[in-house]
């Protein structure tokens, strides 16, 4: 069976909310008038300060919400169609922050093979679709390990690698990363950039700047808008607006600024290799 | 309250076995990880002292032993061997464990997902109220502890603590561990999935406690708000001590840390890489104020050209970054890095 996904043109958008609205009481909305499209293979970093609509956002993506204004389109399909959930939701990968929230089985390759078994696929089939996800996840010949017994990161790669199971073409995380400690956000964060490399449309959703600094394209949101959009070196450089917007700024940006504010003639970087680059650039002028 | 770790070992294999088997007897004997392989032990050996008033930071990696460790604090779980002292009382003993449970304050990861009670104030009554306080002293606890933690008691003391923002839910959470007026603070990641600003605001609360002569143990993955904050850090690995120390001291070794799956705070880093590359920086710990005063005077000495680049580095730079300019944001950034010069300060 081949996926219609795969037959769409290259340049369509993977997800297009117009003019979409959402609330939750029917009085207060998180965000209404939302415009946000992602073409196919984009990896995008949504930052935005706690209550500023990025969950609700995400859970938009595979309908798991549906806007009350407005439209929201994921692969062209409109996500209040009830027809098209099944589709969407069997496409649209979503990776919450808390890995213990989302493991169901006791047993790692049954708990991978979860989401694919409830696709409907055989057995063979299914055995060739979990061990290349956890050989992605860099969990191979953990198969038979109990999942009680892993750290956090490892839950988080099972958790990613239970979603890959289920081949999707969009991959959400939404703050995938929070509760994992630095070196299993790094190897998270290696996943993710293998896994959009090979083609996976990706959404980002984050409090770490680093991490932000990876994407293709930074989105902030406020109070349920769009302030600010861009690569991550024209979002993450806008030190005064991020602080307004109650989010951090990369080091290698506060750092950039403390050496401008002090003459020292750098241009504004938002990774540490850059802002040695100009350092070391500038000492050899000297 | 001094309270010390005196070669403490403990698994979960052994813990409850060893209840049944006679604690005592199971405490006495040597540890035995050498000749079991098999069992896991989340800690191993630890010994120190958390000294009176003092900040003790607490990192490794996911299980390394740090929510073991502090589970022991309190008496919530005892030593499989060794043994856990409040001021030279040992913690097994069941009197002991009550009397320092009141005066421990444990705060766990994401605090808020334990509220419970029906208001406000009654959840943060409800520790000094098990401690049998009359109602009076209990009222005066819960306001003092709503003032520490910038919440109005007034305003939100009777309604549902569900209906608050998960920031002020948490707020919460810690008043109604500082209502029991612990002496001592125990803190798992206490900002963890907060946005930025709200972990400013909390870690500045943190530092306030600390200010009132509170002890404070925190464990934390980031590296820059313990050296910030800490006077002594302790890394933990593989349930073992595997450094203790003043942040200088313990992020001078960035390499070792790395073998421990733990990084040094951001500027550290950056300086330990750029005399990687040459650059002459001497202090053993630099926060991101100090990393630019050295590097602006090594680059500026015997730079006359300086104003040459400057004008390059000027029109390299694209017109949409106008508001990154150095001049708007010096005052923006000043208030930001003074908190860690401060903590420097303190330290000495």
């Amino acid at each position: 069976m081949t996926n219609p996904i795969d037959a769409a043109p290259a340049d369509d958008l993977f997800i297009d909310a117009a003019d979409a609205g959402f609330t939750y009481d029917g009085e207060h909305f998180v965000f209404r008038h939302l415009n946000l499209t992602v073409p196919r293979g984009q990896f995008v970093c949504l930052l935005g300060g706690n209550g500023s609509g990025k969950s609700t956002l995400a859970k938009h993506i595979n309908a798991l919400l549906t806007p009350d204004e407005g439209a929201v389109r994921v692969f062209g399909c409109d996500t209040r169609d009830p027809e098209s959930t099944y589709f969407i939701r069997s496409n649209a990968g979503l990776v919450f922050q808390n890995p213990d929230d989302q493991i169901v089985a006791s047993l790692i390759e049954n708990d991978v093979a979860f989401g694919p078994e409830n696709l409907g696929i055989p057995n063979p089939e299914l055995r060739e679709r979990v061990t290349p996800a956890l050989k992605e996840v860099g969990l191979q010949g953990f198969e038979e390990h109990e999942t009680c017994a892993l750290s956090g990161g490892q839950k988080q790669r099972v958790a990613i690698a239970g979603v890959l199971a289920m081949d999707p073409a969009i991959l959400v995380l939404d703050e995938a990363t929070a509760m994992l400690d630095p070196r299993g956000r790094a190897g998270l964060m290696r996943v993710v950039r293998d896994l959009h490399a090979a083609g996976m449309t990706v959404v980002m959703i984050t409090h770490y700047m680093e991490e932000a600094a990876c994407a293709e394209r930074v989105v902030v949101l406020d109070g349920g808008e769009v302030r600010l959009d861009g690569t991550p070196h024209e979002v993450l450089t806008q030190a005064r607006a991020l602080r307004a917007l109650s989010l951090e700024v990369p080091f290698a940006c506060r750092l950039s600024l403390e050496l401008q504010a002090r003459g020292v003639p750098v241009a504004t970087c938002i990774t540490d290799d850059a802002l040695k680059e100009e350092l070391c650039a500038l000492r050899s002028k000297q | 309250m001094r309270l010390a770790f005196e070669a403490v070992s403990y698994s979960y294999a052994g813990g409850d076995a060893a209840k049944k088997r006679g604690r005592k007897k199971q405490r006495e004997r040597q540890a035995d990880w050498g000749n079991a392989p098999d069992a896991l032990w989340a800690l191993r050996d630890v010994s120190l002292t958390v000294e009176p008033g003092e900040f003790l930071g607490v990192a490794g990696h996911t299980g390394s032993g740090k929510s073991t460790l502090i589970q022991h604090m309190n008496g919530l779980v005892h030593p499989t061997c060794g043994r856990v002292t409040a001021d030279g009382a040992d913690l097994a003993e069941k009197e002991v464990a009550s009397r320092v449970r009141s005066q421990v304050g444990l705060v766990f990861q994401y605090p808020e997902n334990q509220l419970f009670a029906n208001t406000v104030y009654d959840d943060v009554a409800f520790g000094p109220r098990n401690m049998k306080l009359d109602e009076a002293e209990v009222d005066r606890r819960v306001r003092e502890a709503m003032e520490l933690v910038g919440l109005d008691l007034d305003a939100i003391g009777e309604r549902s603590p569900f209906d608050l923002s998960g920031g002020q839910q948490r707020r919460v959470a810690f008043a109604g561990v500082l209502a029991m007026e612990p002496e001592l603070l125990v803190l798992d990641e206490p900002v963890a999935g907060l946005d930025p600003l709200s972990r400013a605001d909390f870690l500045a609360l943190i530092a306030r406690f600390h200010a009132r002569g509170m002890t404070v143990v925190m464990v934390s993955h980031s590296m820059e708000d313990l050296a910030a904050l800490s006077d002594r850090i302790l890394v933990l690995s593989e349930g073992r001590v595997f450094a203790l120390g003043t942040p200088a001291q313990v992020f001078a070794d960035a390499a070792s840390l790395k073998a421990v799956g733990l990084g040094a705070p951001a500027p550290q880093a950056f300086a330990s890489s750029l005399r990687d590359a040459g650059f002459s920086l001497p202090r053993e710990l630099y926060d991101e104020t100090s990393l630019a005063v050295d590097l602006a005077a090594q680059l500026a000495a015997g730079a006359p050209n300086a104003d040459g680049t400057a004008a390059g580095a000027a029109e390299a730079e694209s017109a949409g970054e106008a508001e990154a300019a150095p001049t708007g944001d010096a005052p923006c950034g000043a208030p930001n890095a003074d908190a860690p010069t401060r903590a420097g300060d303190r330290r000495g």
